[in-house]
C-alpha cells in the first residue's frame, strides 16, 4: 500500500494527494506520470505527477473526480493507502532551450501546467502562465502558478474572475500583442489543446501538448494509448506523453477517450448505488 | 507389462458448448487412476528420446516409472529436479513438438501423454500444499507467503528468513556500501512484458530488507550445502524435496547471501529466481505490474491456465526466500545504478516480449480495435470478464475478427466467444498447415465455434463513420514459394477483396521485447528487432554481471524455453559471483 501523507481539496471536485512512494519521488521529472490502482480489483489509471520530493519520498498528484476510480480515491484520507502506485512513467518534457514560453492550462490541466511552468522558469525562461476555468470557484493553484511564472493570466468562461473567455482568447491577444513566444506548452482537455494548436500553428510557434489517453500498463505493453502523431502510430506511455501538438490527431484522441463512456457511467452508477445503500447516500 | 493401448487415456474436458460460455478450465486433468494407467504405457525404453526433446531435460521415463507405481511424491520430486513449474508446463508446453513427438510409442498410435502426467503431479502437489496450509500445518509457511505479499514488513520478513537460511561462514565477497552487514546482493528484475510482478511495496526501501538479513557472503562448499538446504527449512514442510521454482540440482560453488536482482516475473525470471534462491542467493524479483507472473498472468487465459495456480507456484518461490517487489519498472522506477547502490551484484533480465505489433493498415486506431496484449490483459489481469464487479471494461463484440494464427490469436478468439460473441473469426494469411498455434489449441477453438478464415489477409479496418470499427476488408491469398522461415510465402490474389463484418478487431500478429530496459541501459547490446544479445548457453549479455533470457532474448517463444534460459542463467550467475564478479556498468568483451 502507498500511504497518503497529505490530502487537500483544491475545489469541490479536485483534490491534491501527496503519496509516499520514495522510489518514484527519487526519479520523477516534469512531464512524467504514474499509474495507480485505488483498490484491489480496481482499474489502472494514469495521473500526471504534479510535484515530487525525493527527500520526503512524496509524490503529488491532482485528481478531478469524474468517474468511479477518482471518486473512490476521494473517499480515502490522510493515512489511508492506495493499493498500487507505479512510476515515474513516460518521458520527461524536453523544452528545447526555450527563452520565452507560454504555459497554457485548461481546468485540471492547470495542475499539470504548474510543474512545467516552474521547470521552465527555473531553467531561466520567461514564462507566461495562462490558465482557464469555467468559473471563479473552480480556480485551483492560483498562488502556486503565480510563483511559477513571470506573469499569470487567469480566464473564466463566465467572467466571474480574471479575463472573460477561453485561454485561447488570452493567448491570441498575447501573441498578437507581440509576446514573442518561442514555445507554447498546452495541457488540458483535448479540445482545448486542439484549439491552442490551431492558433499557434498559424503563428508558427512550436507547441508541446501532454496527452492523456486511456492506459492500462503504462509501459508499452498494451498499445491502448496509441495516438496518431504526424501520421504515425505512437504509444503515449513510452513515446510521450508529450508530443508536437501540431502533429497530433486530436479528433482520434477524443474518440478513443470516449470508447468506454457507457461502461464508465454504468460502473459509477453501480458504485453509487452500492455506497448509498451502505451509507445512506453520503456520496453525491 | 506395459499398457499397450494405442491411445492416450482420455483426459476429461468441459463440453465445448458449455465451456465457450464460461472461463473455467477446459481440460480437467487426470485423476490418480487415469494417471497411473497412462504411465503404464511408457516402455521405459533405453534410448529415452523424450528427454532430448525437453528444453529443461526432465528425467521423463524415471518420473513416469515412479508414477506408474503410484509413488507420487517421488515422481514429483523427480520432475522437480529439472522443472520448476510442472503444473504450468503440463498445461502450456507444446509437448507434441517436444517430448511427445519423440516418444517411441508414437510410432504406432499415440505417444505417452507426458504433459498430462506432469500436470497431474504438479496439481497434486499444489492441492496438498493448499490443504496443509488451510489445516494449519503450514502456518509458518503461510505466514511467510502472506507477509511477502504485503508491504514493508513483507520485505523484512522475507529477507530475514532468507538471511537466516544462508547464515554462512567466511564473507568472501566485497562489502557493499549499501548493506550494513556487508553482504552481497543479487536482484532479479523483470519488467513489463514477461515479468509483471514486483512483490513487496515499493515504499519499503530495500535497504530495510538488507538490514534485516544477517547473511554474509560465503563461497565455501559447506556453506553452499547449508544454503541450498536452508531456504526450505524455515517455512516448508518439504525440506527434503525441491520447491516448485527451484530444481534440486547440486549447488555449485556458493554465492550464498549475495544479492541478485531479477527483472520481470514471467517464467524465465521465476525459474531463474528459484534456482538462485536455492543456491543461497538473496533474490529480489522486480515486477512492473501489480501482480507477479508476467505472461502467465496477463497473457494466458484462465481457461487454459488458472491464475490461482500461478499464484500458488509463486507462493512456493516466496517460501524459498525470494522477495518480490511489485510496481517497480526497472529502467524507470529504478535503474541499474540504483540496484548496484542497493548492493545487488548481478542481474537477470527476463522482461519478455510485450510490445505489441500492429498491421500498419488503415483503420487500426478505430475504437473497438485492440492489440491481443490489451485485449487479453483487460480480461486476464484486470478481470474485465467480471466487469462491472471489477472496474476495467472490455468491448463485448457481437462479431469479432482476430488477426493471426498463433496461440495468442486462439486465446483472444476464445475469450471473445466466452463474452457471447455471435461470430468469432480467426483471419490468417496462410493455410491451416502453416498455422503456428498448437494443434490442440486450434482444435479447442474450432470445437467452441471459432470460424477460421485461412488464406485471408486484412488490408484495412472499416469504420462506421463514428470512429468505431464495423468490418474488415481482406484479400485472398495463395501460397507461393517457401520463404526464409521455410513456410510457403502467401501472395495476394488480385481483385479478391472481401469483407468480414466485425465490431471488434484483435490484432494478434506478434510481440517484440519491451524497449524500456534497453533505453535505460544503453550499454546493453540489442538486435535491430529489439531482442537483447545474450549468449545462448550462459545468458551473458554485453554488460558484465547482467544476464538475460526468455522472450526478451529470443522474441516471442514458449514458456518452457524461457524457463530453460532462466535456469541456465542462474547457473552462470552463481559461477560469476563465485569467481568474484560484481556487476559493473562496463561493457564486457
Amino acid at each position: 500500500m502507498y500511504k497518503i501523507l497529505r490530502k487537500r481539496e483544491l475545489n469541490a471536485s479536485v483534490k491534491l494527494y501527496e503519496v509516499l512512494a520514495p522510489r518514484v519521488a527519487k526519479k520523477a521529472r516534469p512531464g512524467q506520470f504514474i499509474v495507480l490502482r485505488a483498490r484491489d480489483g480496481g482499474e489502472r489509471a494514469p495521473f500526471t505527477i504534479a510535484d515530487s520530493d525525493a527527500a520526503s519520498g512524496s509524490v503529488t498528484i491532482i485528481v478531478q473526480e469524474v468517474g468511479k476510480t477518482t471518486r473512490l480515491l476521494g473517499t480515502l484520507g490522510e493515512g489511508d493507502g492506495i493499493s498500487d502506485f507505479v512510476g515515474p512513467l513516460g518521458l520527461p518534457t524536453h523544452f528545447g532551450g526555450a527563452r520565452k514560453a507560454a504555459v497554457v492550462g485548461g481546468g485540471l490541466g492547470s495542475a499539470i501546467a504548474y510543474p512545467q511552468a516552474r521547470s521552465l522558469l527555473e531553467g531561466g525562461a520567461e514564462v507566461d502562465a495562462i490558465v482557464g476555468f469555467r468559473s471563479r470557484e473552480l480556480i485551483i493553484l492560483e498562488d502556486e502558478l503565480a510563483k511559477a511564472s513571470t506573469r499569470l493570466f487567469v480566464t473564466t468562461d463566465d467572467g466571474s474572475s480574471g479575463r472573460k473567455g477561453f485561454v485561447t482568447d488570452a493567448l491570441r491577444e498575447l501573441i498578437e500583442g507581440g509576446a514573442g513566444y518561442d514555445l507554447v506548452v498546452a495541457i488540458g482537455p483535448p479540445i482545448m489543446m486542439k484549439m491552442v494548436c490551431e492558433l499557434t500553428r498559424r503563428h508558427g510557434i512550436k507547441t508541446i501538448v501532454s496527452l492523456n489517453p486511456i492506459m492500462i500498463d503504462g509501459t508499452g505493453m498494451c498499445g491502448c494509448c496509441r495516438v496518431t502523431v504526424g501520421g504515425q502510430t505512437r504509444f503515449a506511455c513510452i513515446d510521450g506523453p508529450d508530443f508536437d501538438g501540431h502533429e497530433v490527431d486530436f479528433d482520434e484522441l477524443i474518440r478513443r477517450l470516449a470508447m468506454y463512456r457507457a461502461d464508465e457511467a454504468a460502473s459509477l452508477e453501480r458504485w453509487r448505488d452500492h455506497v448509498c445503500r451502505l451509507e445512506g447516500g453520503a456520496i453525491g | 507389462m506395459a499398457n499397450m493401448a494405442l491411445e492416450k487415456v482420455r483426459m476429461p474436458e468441459q463440453a465445448a458448448d458449455e465451456r465457450n460460455r464460461n472461463f473455467g478450465e477446459v481440460a480437467l486433468g487426470y485423476d490418480a487412476d487415469m494417471a497411473a494407467e497412462e504411465a503404464g504405457r511408457c516402455l521405459s525404453c533405453k534410448s529415452r528420446p523424450c528427454v532430448a526433446g525437453c528444453p529443461v531435460s526432465v528425467a521423463i521415463p524415471d518420473f513416469i516409472a515412479l508414477l506408474a507405481e503410484r509413488r507420487f511424491d517421488e515422481a514429483y520430486a523427480k520432475i522437480s529436479e529439472s522443472n520448476a513449474l510442472p503444473a504450468i508446463c503440463g498445461r502450456v508446453c507444446p509437448q507434441e513438438t517436444q517430448c511427445e513427438q519423440l516418444c517411441v510409442r508414437g510410432r504406432k498410435g499415440q505417444p505417452v501423454a507426458i504433459g498430462r502426467l506432469e500436470r497431474f503431479l504438479g496439481d497434486r502437489r499444489i492441492a496438498m500444499d493448499a490443504e496443509a496450509e488451510s489445516s494449519g500445518a503450514g502456518a509458518e509457511a503461510g505466514g511467510m507467503a502472506s507477509a511477502a505479499a504485503g508491504g514493508a514488513a513483507a520485505a523484512d520478513g522475507a529477507a530475514a528468513v532468507l538471511g537466516g537460511a544462508v547464515q554462512t561462514g567466511a564473507g568472501a565477497t566485497a562489502p557493499s556500501g549499501a548493506d550494513g552487514e556487508g553482504a552481497a546482493s543479487v536482484a532479479v528484475v523483470s519488467d513489463g512484458a514477461e515479468g509483471m510482478a514486483q512483490a513487496s511495496a515499493g515504499t519499503a526501501p530495500s535497504g530495510g530488507a538488507d538490514g534485516a538479513a544477517g547473511a554474509a557472503g560465503g563461497v565455501a562448499g559447506e556453506s553452499a550445502a547449508q544454503a541450498s538446504a536452508g531456504p526450505a527449512a524455515p517455512g516448508s514442510r518439504h525440506a527434503d524435496d525441491a520447491p516448485a521454482f527451484a530444481a534440486a540440482t547440486a549447488a555449485p560453488a556458493a554465492p550464498a547471501g549475495r544479492k541478485v536482482a531479477v527483472v520481470g516475473s514471467g517464467p524465465a525470471s521465476l525459474t531463474c529466481a528459484g534456482e538462485l534462491a536455492k543456491r543461497g542467493c538473496r533474490v529480489t524479483v522486480f515486477e512492473a505490474f501489480h501482480v507477479a507472473g508476467g505472461v502467465l498472468m496477463y497473457g494466458i487465459p484462465e481457461f487454459r491456465l488458472p491464475k490461482k495456480l500461478v499464484q500458488q507456484e509463486i507462493g512456493q518461490l516466496k517460501r524459498l526466500g525470494v522477495s518480490i517487489e511489485l510496481n517497480a519498472v526497472v529502467g524507470k522506477t529504478l535503474d541499474v545504478a540504483d540496484l548496484k547502490g542497493e548492493g545487488y551484484e548481478a542481474m537477470f533480465i527476463g522482461t519478455g516480449a510485450g510490445l505489441p505489433s500492429f498491421m500498419r493498415i488503415p483503420g487500426e486506431n478505430l475504437c473497438g480495435v485492440y492489440s491481443a496484449n490489451e485485449y487479453l490483459t483487460r480480461v486476464n489481469l484486470m478481470g474485465a470478464h467480471r466487469f462491472p464487479e471489477t472496474d476495467t471494461p472490455v468491448k463485448r463484440g457481437k462479431n469479432v475478427a482476430v488477426f493471426g494464427g498463433g496461440n495468442v490469436a486462439m486465446d483472444a478468439a476464445r475469450c471473445a466467444k466466452r463474452f457471447g460473441a455471435d461470430n468469432v473469426y480467426v483471419v490468417y494469411r496462410r493455410s491451416e498447415k502453416e498455422m503456428p498455434a498448437r494443434a490442440e489449441e486450434a482444435r479447442h477453438a474450432a470445437e467452441e465455434g471459432i470460424v477460421f478464415r485461412f488464406l485471408s489477409n486484412p488490408v484495412r479496418i472499416l469504420g462506421d463513420g463514428n470512429g468505431w470499427a464495423r468490418g474488415v476488408e481482406c484479400v485472398r491469398m495463395e501460397l507461393g514459394e517457401p520463404d526464409a522461415s521455410g513456410r510457403r510465402r502467401p501472395v495476394a490474389v488480385k481483385g479478391s477483396e472481401f469483407e468480414i463484418g466485425a465490431d471488434t478487431v484483435v490484432v494478434a500478429i506478434g510481440q517484440s521485447p519491451n524497449p524500456i530496459i534497453r533505453a535505460a541501459l544503453p550499454e546493453l547490446k540489442t538486435h535491430s528487432w529489439g531482442g537483447i544479445v545474450a549468449d545462448e548457453a550462459t545468458g551473458a549479455t554485453s554488460v558484465a554481471g547482467v544476464y538475460a533470457g526468455g522472450d526478451a532474448v529470443t522474441g516471442a517463444a514458449t514458456v518452457i524455453l524461457a524457463m530453460g534460459a532462466g535456469k541456465a542463467a542462474a547457473k552462470s550467475i552463481c559461477e560469476y559471483l563465485a569467481a568474484g564478479g560484481s556487476m559493473a556498468l562496463e561493457t564486457a568483451g
